[in-house]
């Protein structure tokens, strides 16, 4: 076909356009944090004075305003509460109305004007993120099509696939807890991953290899991108909760000097504790995934190389980093580790995965020489 | 939390998070006098430890990791020998530390098996405590319930046409009514949570009412069954070892092997496998199908869709026609079988000076690139005047290259060609040394032909024979189809096969997936405390309802799941859902 645009080239326009709106929305979420940074500007940074008491108040606020349906959005309070995690959903409103009321309720922090200008750039950021992802979507099932099998055989269509699902994940738990903080971090890895992908790692589609034609490789390999889903989720709210639980340290210093501008929204983001356990139960749920994973793929290897498991490149990592998870769930549970320390091995652990993803390729092509059969 | 109380909730390392501070042992500085017990309850205490548990899963992590940047004996030998030969030096060392051989190695097996240890320490008192939990009675409900996180409160207001109504009049009567509300209102809470899953228990004392429930005791079983389940995968990993078996061999179409040791190229038996009493069987190699890329220009070549059609056949049975695919192994007899490579097996045919037949055999050549230009050695011991090795090389779509030598230019028989360099000494194979039958030692012969030589390479298309040099005799690329020329069949194939025997297999599975089904279970069911209180008021004119919970471990639908009991309570009471926050004023 000379002229017409094939599948895969229509693929590639689409994935090249969710890029470039992931870029914007990466845009809109930036200056969305710059804007919590304006807001903080002003607020006295005394939250861990009376937070306990404060945080009574928020309880019972919560309690009241739980029994609405509806889509419920989550605002966070700026109290710093030196007890263990508060899970979010206790301060949950009711759409904007519960939002402005739980602001209220925290003394002001937020005075409504700020809040609203906040909201509009973060707005921006998820409606370009949700045309993004639809376009990603629409990219990733014509490349499926073009191809005639799942699109996640080659380190470019992971790529496509991994960041699909994480957009997803990211998207879908919007519904229930305002996360938009995250959004700079998910929206720049898919530019990052996507684009970056998109120009090195792209091929052409050719035929599957035998070893890859299994039941197991759409199985495995998609719930492995799903619970890289969730670690990146973890991974972020982690690296957020160290510098949260920084600026809480530093702020219970008598003479504390104001911290550097750009860390300012941190104030107007939940307090560490509060991450660390959105971050923990995203983990959790990459965890159980991973677990399937390990599983799925020993079946896939016992079937496909006569063994379940030879510790082969690819299964080390794939073990390496579920022993991590292992431990940061441990840490969790270990007096002296919850907090920072936890918060390190989640981010070690996803440095692992992300290791392991570039991996991939190279396991692939090793995957050959070890059927030997091309 | 009184004795009771405690007793209920799962049992946990002293450095547990949710652990009771001063049950921590005391540690050395103020205890001097340990003693050889003391000490040993220490060091046990140490070793099933959360820290302990954590530091031993990060070495593990970290242990795991040289094997993936090292190659490993027993994925990939032929990487360690290459590794020795280019870095003899760091090789060495490496040996030495184990570094080809990680997962085996003394220290890695020290990390998993002190964890699993720890492990064991860990989960066997657990698992007795929590059995008694599982038939203890749930706590007794706190004094003060308004000092929990999650707390509700509200005042029932006795008379009218609300709950207490059926009860006597008059104000002698009324302190009777609320109490007896109160009671009832407990009664009504007691069967609702009962009836959503929690166990639950009546601490009624002088002045006020209350239910005690609990639920998520799974939360517990379930870590306790994914512990236990990954000692039984380790377990179910340790006794495979000795009793699975793999074997190898290479079947050329036409012919058979036998399950016997014998009929094995390579054999890696358990320490506990019967050698001489493997389920006996052959199989034999009727054709080997593959198909060659032909439409996608990016891919003119690519192989897929391979199948071995074999036959297998009992002692004394019919034969049974099956098939080998990549994915799809072969089962027969507890053994599985796969197809690990395949490849070209041209039969040749040395015949001496006089024309009598000194050698024929089909000689698998292995494949060298994706074209399937292949490599093969044929050795003639007997019946010429002097030893012969051949080194061939096989081209399915011969090609010549500018400079004249051949390549090939596509995987599938289009034009075969044999090329064959001929050397003339000593084989090297009548010292019993065994030697591979994919080498030929030239150091004792001499090249007759091919590059380094006055001779050009033998090169012979099938059915065709020519001379060896210095008269030896003559060599024949004998035809699959003589009689009808088609080069698509002209040649043999084998396949390389091999034979894996593990029950264990099964085992590992069965535990991997019930350490999951814990995993679950351990992470997502909620296991939590509530409590229902009534206090019947001083004036007898109300009662004061109290709901509250309490989570043990990470619970986020707390605050919901209280909110729920107290929903269904009142409302089964008669009482008007409130407005959000009416009672309770900031
Ligand atoms: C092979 C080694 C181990 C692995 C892979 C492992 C993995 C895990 C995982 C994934 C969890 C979270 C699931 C759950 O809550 O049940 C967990 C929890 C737990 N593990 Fe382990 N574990 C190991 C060894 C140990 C050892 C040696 C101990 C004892 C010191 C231990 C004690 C615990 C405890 C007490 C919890 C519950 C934590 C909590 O309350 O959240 N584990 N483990």
């Amino acid at each position: 076909m000379p002229n017409a645009l094939s599948l895969d080239d229509v693929s590639v326009l689409l994935i090249w356009t969710a890029v470039v709106l992931y870029a914007l929305a990466f845009i809109a979420y930036a200056l969305d944090l710059g804007a919590r940074s304006a807001a903080a500007v002003d607020t006295k940074d005394a939250a861990a004075r009376g937070a306990t008491s404060r945080k009574r108040e928020l309880v019972g606020a919560a309690a009241g305003a739980g029994t609405a349906t509806g889509s419920v959005s989550i605002e966070f309070g700026d109290a710093v509460t030196p007890t263990t995690a508060a899970p979010p959903n206790r301060t949950a409103g009711t759409g904007r109305a519960g939002a402005g009321r739980a602001g209220s309720v925290e003394g002001g922090a937020k005075d409504g004007a700020s809040t609203t200008k906040r909201f509009v750039m973060a707005r921006i950021g998820t409606s370009l993120m949700v045309l993004a992802f639809v376009m990603h979507l629409a990219g990733t099932i014509t490349r499926g099509i073009a191809a005639g099998r799942v699109p996640w055989s080659n380190m470019y269509e992971f790529a496509m696939t991994g960041t699909l699902m994480i957009v997803l994940v990211y998207l879908v738990v919007l519904i229930r807890y305002d996360l938009r903080f995250l959004g700079t971090l998910i929206s720049g890895l898919a530019v990052v991953l996507l684009g970056g992908s998109a120009v090195t790692f792209y091929v052409q589609v050719v035929p599957l290899a035998d070893p890859l034609r299994s039941v197991w490789l759409v199985i495995h390999v998609f719930v492995a991108s799903l619970s890289t889903a969730f670690f990146a989720l973890a991974f972020g709210l982690s690296v957020l909760q160290l510098m949260q639980s920084r600026r809480e340290r530093l702020a219970l210093l008598p003479d504390s000097k104001p911290l550097a501008r750009g860390l300012r929204f941190l104030r107007t983001l939940p307090g560490a504790d509060v991450l660390e356990s959105l971050a923990y139960r995203f983990a959790i749920i990459g965890f159980a995934f991973w677990t399937f994973t390990l599983i799925a793929g020993s079946i896939w290897a016992q079937d496909a190389w006569g063994r379940y498991w030879g510790f082969d490149t690819k299964e080390v990592w794939t073990f390496v980093i579920w022993v991590l998870y292992a431990g940061y769930i441990h840490a969790r549970a270990t007096r002296g580790w919850r907090g920072n320390r936890s918060a390190w091995l989640s981010i070690i652990g996803f440095t692992a995965v992300l290791f392991n993803f570039t991996i991939v390729n190279m396991f692939f092509k090793g995957l050959h020489a070890y059927s030997g059969l091309t | 939390m009184d004795k009771q109380a405690r007793s209920a909730d799962p049992l946990r390392p002293a450095d547990h998070v949710d652990g009771v501070a001063a049950a921590t042992p005391v540690e050395g500085v103020t205890s001097p006098a340990l003693g050889f017990v003391g000490w040993m309850r220490w060091g046990w205490r140490q070793l099933t430890s959360m820290r302990t548990a954590l530091v031993l899963l990060l070495l593990l992590a970290i242990a795991a990791i040289p094997g993936s940047l090292v190659p490993q004996r027993t994925a990939d030998p032929n990487g360690v020998v290459e590794y020795l030969r280019n870095y003899p030096e760091l090789g060495g060392f490496l040996e030495k530390i184990g570094m080809f051989d990680v997962y085996s190695s003394p220290w890695f097996s020290a990390i998993y098996i002190l964890l699993f240890v720890s492990l064991i320490g860990c989960v066997l008192p657990r698992t007795k405590h929590h059995w008694q939990a599982l038939r203890s009675r749930p706590p007794r409900t706190p004094a003060r319930l308004s000092r929990l996180a999650d707390f509700r409160e509200r005042d029932w207001v006795l008379g009218g046409a609300e709950g207490g109504g059926d009860a006597g009049t008059g104000t002698a009567g009324a302190e009777g009514d609320a109490v007896a509300a109160a009671s009832r209102a407990i009664d009504l809470a007691q069967s609702q949570l009962r009836a959503s899953g929690y166990r639950v228990e009546r601490y009624d004392a002088r002045g006020s009412f209350s239910v005690s429930a609990e639920r998520g005791y799974l939360r517990e079983t379930g870590n306790l069954v994914f512990h236990g389940a990954l000692v039984g995968v380790l377990v179910a990993v340790g006794i495979s070892g000795g009793f699975s078996y793999t074997g190898q061999r290479v079947v050329i179409e036409g012919t058979s092997f036998t399950n016997t040791l014998l009929d094995y190229s390579s054999f890696n038996p358990g320490r506990f496998v019967d050698t001489d009493n493997l389920p006996l069987y052959s199989l034999t190699l009727d054709e080997f199908e593959v198909e060659y890329e032909v439409e996608n220009e990016n891919a003119i070549g690519q192989a897929g869709s391979f199948v071995a059609h074999v036959s297998t056949q009992h002692p004394g049975e019919e034969p049974k026609k099956d098939s080998v695919r990549v994915n799809v192994p072969l089962s027969i007899d507890g053994n599985k079988i796969y197809l690990l490579g395949n490849g070209y097996a041209p039969t040749i045919t040395v015949r001496d000076a006089d024309g009598n037949v000194v050698f024929h055999d089909d000689v698998a050549f292995l494949p060298q690139d994706n074209n399937m230009t292949s490599l093969g050695i044929v050795k003639v011991p007997d019946g010429l005047a002097t030893q012969i090795g051949l080194v061939g090389f096989f081209y399915p779509t011969a090609a010549e290259l500018d400079s004249g030598a051949l390549t090939s230019s596509f995987p599938a028989l289009v034009s075969p060609r044999l090329t064959l360099d001929v050397y003339e000494g000593d084989l090297g194979i009548d010292d019993g040394v065994p030697r591979s039958v994919y080498a030929l030692d030239t150091s004792d012969m001499t090249k007759l032909t091919g590059r380094t030589t006055d001779v050009a390479s033998l090169q012979i298309d099938p059915g065709q024979t020519v001379d060896l040099p210095n008269g030896l005799g003559t060599v024949t690329f004998e035809s699959q189809t003589p009689d009808a020329p088609n080069p698509l069949k002209s040649v043999k194939r084998f396949a390389s096969l091999q034979v894996h025997h593990d029950d264990s297999a099964t085992w590992v599975l069965v535990f991997a997936l019930l350490s999951l089904a814990g995993l679950l279970t351990a992470l997502f069911v909620p296991r939590r405390r509530m409590w229902v209180k009534a206090t019947p008021d001083a004036t007898g004119t109300g009662v004061h309802l109290e709901y509250a919970a309490l989570a043990r471990g990470d619970d986020p639908t707390l605050a919901a799941a209280v909110e729920a009991v107290e929903r269904t309570h009142i409302e089964s009471l008669g009482l008007e859902p409130r407005e959000p926050r009416e009672s309770k004023t900031p």
